[in-house]
This record gives C-alpha cells, sequence and structure tokens, in this order.
C-alpha cells in the first residue's frame, strides 16, 4: 500500500482482514478501495465534498456526502468494526464529541493528526512569529480548514479525560516513522488507535 | 390489445389476465401494459435494469416518442456507451399504471366496453410496483440488477427495494423523497383543481366527443413546471424580458417570456397526456409515504435489506429537495445496508435528473459497474 499517505498506509496495515469499517471524511476514496482490494474490508465512507464523493462512487465505493459533525448521530451503535478520522480531527467543530461518536459507532477507532507542537511549528511562530506551512500543514492561516490546533499531548489528555483507552500510537516525521519518546517535539503528525 | 409475437423489443404491448390486487381494495382485470426494452438478457438473468419513470414519463426512455418526434426523455442516461447501456444491459421501462400511453389507465376500456374514466380505482405507489413486477412476471425476469428511477420513478425504486428485497440487487432513486410533503400535495391538488374547474371535464366522462378539458390540464402544467424549475433558472433564462415586443402592454397578453414559456408548456402538454391519468397519478404520488408502510418508522421498510443503494438529489431542486434525500440515507444507514448518496450541483432545480449534469452519469456508471463486478 505504497501510494497511501504514510498515516493511512499505517491505517491500512493495521485493519485487519474482512473488517466493517467507515472512513469519516474519505477524500475520493483511497484508503477506502486499498481496504477493499487488499483487505477484503466491508468499507463505507463519509465525506462532506459533493466532488469527492462522486469521485469515490464513480470507483464504485459507498460513500455518502455528510458532515462528521452532524451525520455521525446517524450510525446505528457498534454498526462496524473500525471507524477512521484521517487528518479531520482538526476540522470538526467539535473534536471531543466526535471521539465519543467515533467509539459509539466502533468499538476501535484510527485517528490521525497533524501535531501543532512538532518543533518545525513552534519554530515558525516563535522565531519567524508567522503561522506555519509545512507539509502536514501546507496551507496559510486564513485558507486553512484547521479550526482546532491539537498536539499530540491535548490530544492524549482529552483521550484520558474521556476514559477512552489508547491501544497503539504510531508517530511520523515525513515519511518516516519515529520512536514515541519526545513525540510531541520531534513528530510531525500521529495515527492513534483508540479503544472503548 | 393484441400480443406481439416477441415480447422483446421496442413498443410493446401485453394484457395479462390478473388480477392485480391494489392497495385501495380494488382489483383490476385484465392489465394492459405497454413498455419497451433494449439489449438482450444473458443466459444466467443477471443484467437486468428496471427504469422507473416520473410522473408524465413514458415507456419511451430511449427512443424516439410516438406523439412529439422527440428523443427519449432519458437518452442521456440509456444507450451506446451510457451508463445503462444495452450491450451488457437489459434494459426494461414500462409505462405505468394508470397513465395514458397504453399502459392500463383511466382511458383504458372498462368491461362494459366504455372508458374507465373516474371508475378506474384509485391507485398507489405501491401498485404501480405490483403491475411492474407482474409484467417482469410475465417477461420470465425474477432478479434485477438495477432498478432506476427520478421523483415519481425514485418512489417507485424505494417501493420496489421494500417490496421485493430479493428482486433488486441494487437500486438508484434520484430526485425523489420518502414521502410526499404537505407542500408537494398542496402543488398537486392546485392541479386537480384546474382540472376539474374545466366545465370540458365533466366529472371525467370526456372519451367519446373528444372535447378535452385541455385549458385545465394545461394550467396544471404550468403550475407543476414551475415547482420543476428553480429560481435560478428561471432568472437566468427569461429575467423579466419581454417577449416578442418592445414595451409592456398594460394588458393580459403573454408580456414577459416566461409568460410565453409556460404557455407554450402547457399546451404542448395536452396533446401527449390525458387528464384523468393525470389525476390519478398526482393522487398515487400524494398518499406516497414509505415510513407509514411501515410503521412509521422509515428504517424498518429497510430493515435486513441486502441491496445496494445509490441516492442522489440536487441541491437547487426545492421540489424533492436534499432533505429528503438524507432522510432515506439516515433510515438506510440506521437499517445497515450499503447505501452511497451524493448532492450534485446544477442551477436546473427538480429537473436537473433529466439534463445534462456534472456528475450524474459518472455517478450511477461508477455505481452500476461496481455491482458487476
Amino acid at each position: 500500500m505504497t501510494d497511501l499517505r504514510p498515516d493511512l498506509a499505517i491505517i491500512a496495515d493495521h485493519v485487519p482482514e474482512g473488517a466493517r469499517v467507515l472512513d469519516i471524511g474519505c477524500g475520493d476514496g483511497g484508503l477506502m478501495a486499498a481496504l477493499r482490494h487488499e483487505k477484503s474490508a466491508d468499507a463505507r465512507g463519509l465525506e462532506l465534498d459533493a466532488d469527492n464523493v462522486a469521485q469515490a462512487m464513480a470507483k464504485g465505493l459507498s460513500v455518502v456526502q455528510g458532515d462528521a459533525d452532524t451525520d455521525l448521530a446517524d450510525y446505528p451503535d457498534s454498526a462496524f468494526d473500525y471507524a477512521i478520522l484521517s487528518q479531520t480531527l482538526q476540522t470538526t467543530r467539535a473534536p471531543d464529541a466526535i471521539l465519543g461518536e467515533l467509539l459509539r459507532i466502533a468499538p476501535r477507532a484510527f485517528v490521525s493528526f497533524p501535531n501543532f507542537a512538532y518543533w518545525r511549528v513552534r519554530a515558525s511562530l516563535l522565531f519567524g512569529g508567522r503561522m506555519p506551512v509545512t507539509g502536514a500543514l501546507p496551507l496559510s492561516w486564513y485558507a486553512t480548514e484547521n479550526i482546532h490546533h491539537v498536539t499530540i499531548d491535548d490530544f492524549r489528555a482529552l483521550v484520558e479525560k474521556q476514559g477512552i483507552a489508547v491501544e497503539r500510537a504510531w508517530f511520523l516525521s515525513g515519511n518516516r516513522q519515529r520512536r514515541a519518546a519526545a513525540a510531541n517535539l520531534l513528530a510531525e503528525q500521529a495515527v492513534f488507535l483508540l479503544g472503548r | 390489445m393484441a400480443d406481439n409475437p416477441s415480447p422483446f423489443g421496442a413498443a410493446r404491448a401485453v394484457t395479462l389476465p390478473g388480477p392485480l390486487a391494489l392497495d385501495g381494495g380494488a382489483s383490476l382485470a385484465p392489465v394492459d401494459f405497454a413498455y419497451e426494452t433494449y439489449g438482450a438478457l444473458n443466459d444466467d438473468k443477471s443484467n437486468a435494469i428496471l427504469i422507473c419513470h416520473a410522473l408524465t414519463g413514458d415507456q419511451h426512455v430511449a427512443s424516439t416518442h410516438p406523439v412529439t418526434g422527440k428523443p427519449g426523455w432519458w437518452a442521456r442516461m440509456v444507450g451506446a456507451g451510457k451508463p445503462v447501456d444495452p450491450a451488457r444491459h437489459f434494459v426494461i421501462c414500462v409505462n405505468v399504471l394508470g397513465s395514458c400511453m397504453g399502459s392500463a389507465g383511466p382511458a383504458s376500456l372498462a368491461g362494459d366496453g366504455q372508458p374507465y374514466a373516474m371508475r378506474f380505482p384509485v391507485i398507489t405507489i405501491r401498485d404501480m410496483v405490483r403491475a411492474q413486477a407482474m409484467l417482469l412476471d410475465h417477461l420470465g425476469i425474477e432478479t434485477l440488477h438495477a432498478v432506476i428511477g427520478g421523483s415519481m420513478g425514485g418512489m417507485q425504486v424505494l417501493e420496489w427495494a421494500c417490496l421485493y428485497p430479493d428482486r433488486v440487487r441494487s437500486a438508484i432513486a434520484i430526485a425523489t423523497a420518502p414521502r410526499h410533503s404537505a407542500q408537494n400535495i398542496a402543488f398537486h391538488e392546485v392541479g386537480r383543481q384546474a382540472i376539474m374547474a374545466d366545465p370540458h371535464w365533466r366529472g371525467g366522462d370526456y372519451y367519446a366527443d373528444g372535447d378535452q378539458p385541455t385549458k385545465g390540464l394545461a394550467v396544471a402544467r404550468m403550475a407543476a413546471h414551475i415547482t420543476y424549475l428553480s429560481e435560478e433558472g428561471l432568472t437566468e433564462k427569461f429575467g423579466r424580458r419581454l417577449q416578442a415586443r418592445d414595451a409592456k402592454s398594460f394588458g393580459f397578453d403573454a408580456d414577459f417570456q416566461v409568460e410565453s414559456y409556460l404557455r407554450h408548456q402547457g399546451i404542448s402538454f395536452v396533446d401527449r397526456f390525458d387528464a384523468n391519468s393525470y389525476l390519478y397519478i398526482t393522487r398515487a404520488m400524494d398518499y406516497f409515504d414509505l415510513a407509514e408502510e411501515h410503521g412509521g418508522l422509515l428504517a424498518n421498510a429497510f430493515k435486513d435489506t441486502k441491496t445496494r443503494f445509490c441516492v442522489i438529489s440536487f441541491d437547487s431542486d426545492w421540489l424533492y429537495p436534499t432533505s429528503e434525500a438524507k432522510t432515506i440515507v439516515r433510515a438506510l444507514n440506521a437499517s445497515g445496508a450499503e447505501v452511497s448518496f451524493v448532492e450534485l450541483s446544477s442551477p436546473f432545480g427538480h429537473d436537473a435528473f433529466l439534463l445534462d449534469t456534472p456528475g450524474m452519469n459518472a455517478t450511477v456508471d461508477g455505481f452500476l459497474k461496481a455491482g458487476e463486478g
């Protein structure tokens, strides 16, 4: 699954064969297609952007146009084995509520997000006095969809507060995985596997 | 109506003995069907696609209309290289029960040799679907690869999936709703009252002398036609421009282009449609409420369904808006169905499903091909 974005490749590697999966913010369905073809997963998607939905549907994927903030309530309890929220948490209006919804509709959830405590981000703000533009945060402050900036330590604090278990975590700098040590400073993005 | 030698092809007709039991308690026997098929049924009979037409549509989905001479109403969707392709699909389109293009309706002859007129039993969307199933039984088609339709056709698609879940592998419902809203019913009532107020309607018994309630039917069509468009589309097409004149007449001629356009829509409609059929079919749509048919909970309508669903809405459609499509999607999610949904962007309002709308063909094509493995 080398053509997937690094965080998606990690998720795809760790979804078991034949799992029922909801990919929230699935884009044009790249991860879903990989999960279906390589893991025989029963993958469904939720995506806000109509053009992305149409592209995913044209690939034969089952994707519903909708908003993670409002439409996750439409799915019944434990309808899936895994919920996936990749690079979307920081764009939602109520990230804390979303985490609860993920683990309501599935016993396990993969969540990936860009780490706003990454040293380049810190350096940009500290020395440049400008909002950072990096590989994981490619858009200027006025164009970004990110409205709830989160760090790895912030995320750990939130899931602990909500009583959510962290089953595994992966940290990335560029395309490379790195160790957990000092990840809050040194990792550009993180992938968490959460459990109820 | 005489049976054709082969049951497959364009311009087919058959009379089946029935009886067809109806929701209203009556039953119909015999039952006339006018339909068309394109393409060939494959050996394992797995490539049949039923296309359900809208209120004033007909079986000429991809063939020239015999009255208007215009191309089929969905030639954009059905044809060589199109999403529904007779080269790989066996396509069936049936004139709906209650209509006037050859299937049993108020203009058909009753047992006494006279037209049914208002003696024709009131029908429902579910009755229309039961009738289609009766014809498919006759044609030897057990399972449908897909049922596809927009507007009232979409209501039939949903009803097919509920009534015959084992016969429908995939369902594509476009620009439709799970029930008729109060506003929908209100617009239909305006149309029906226009027809019934026409002195030529005479309780529906107008067939004998050919003097039909054309003025009432034209007004009904004009009112309905506005609901098929969008304010944006109307403004873009006509604005407040005057028709073939430089100044207002200070009278009641069609000064504005939009008036002239609507009058044309009304007048040309009466050449191809029967006023009583309009009454019966609009009534069937008004009665449609899929949740009510399933204990008040729409999700129950799709309980344990194995059918794959594709729901499409258009952002400028205010007759069957996206919120109605999302009600369907929510119910399908709740029942664990495999469902896709997209709201496509179009300035053309409800009519978008009949027009060139970016993304619609690609979406339907991808959905159908995914189901063909």
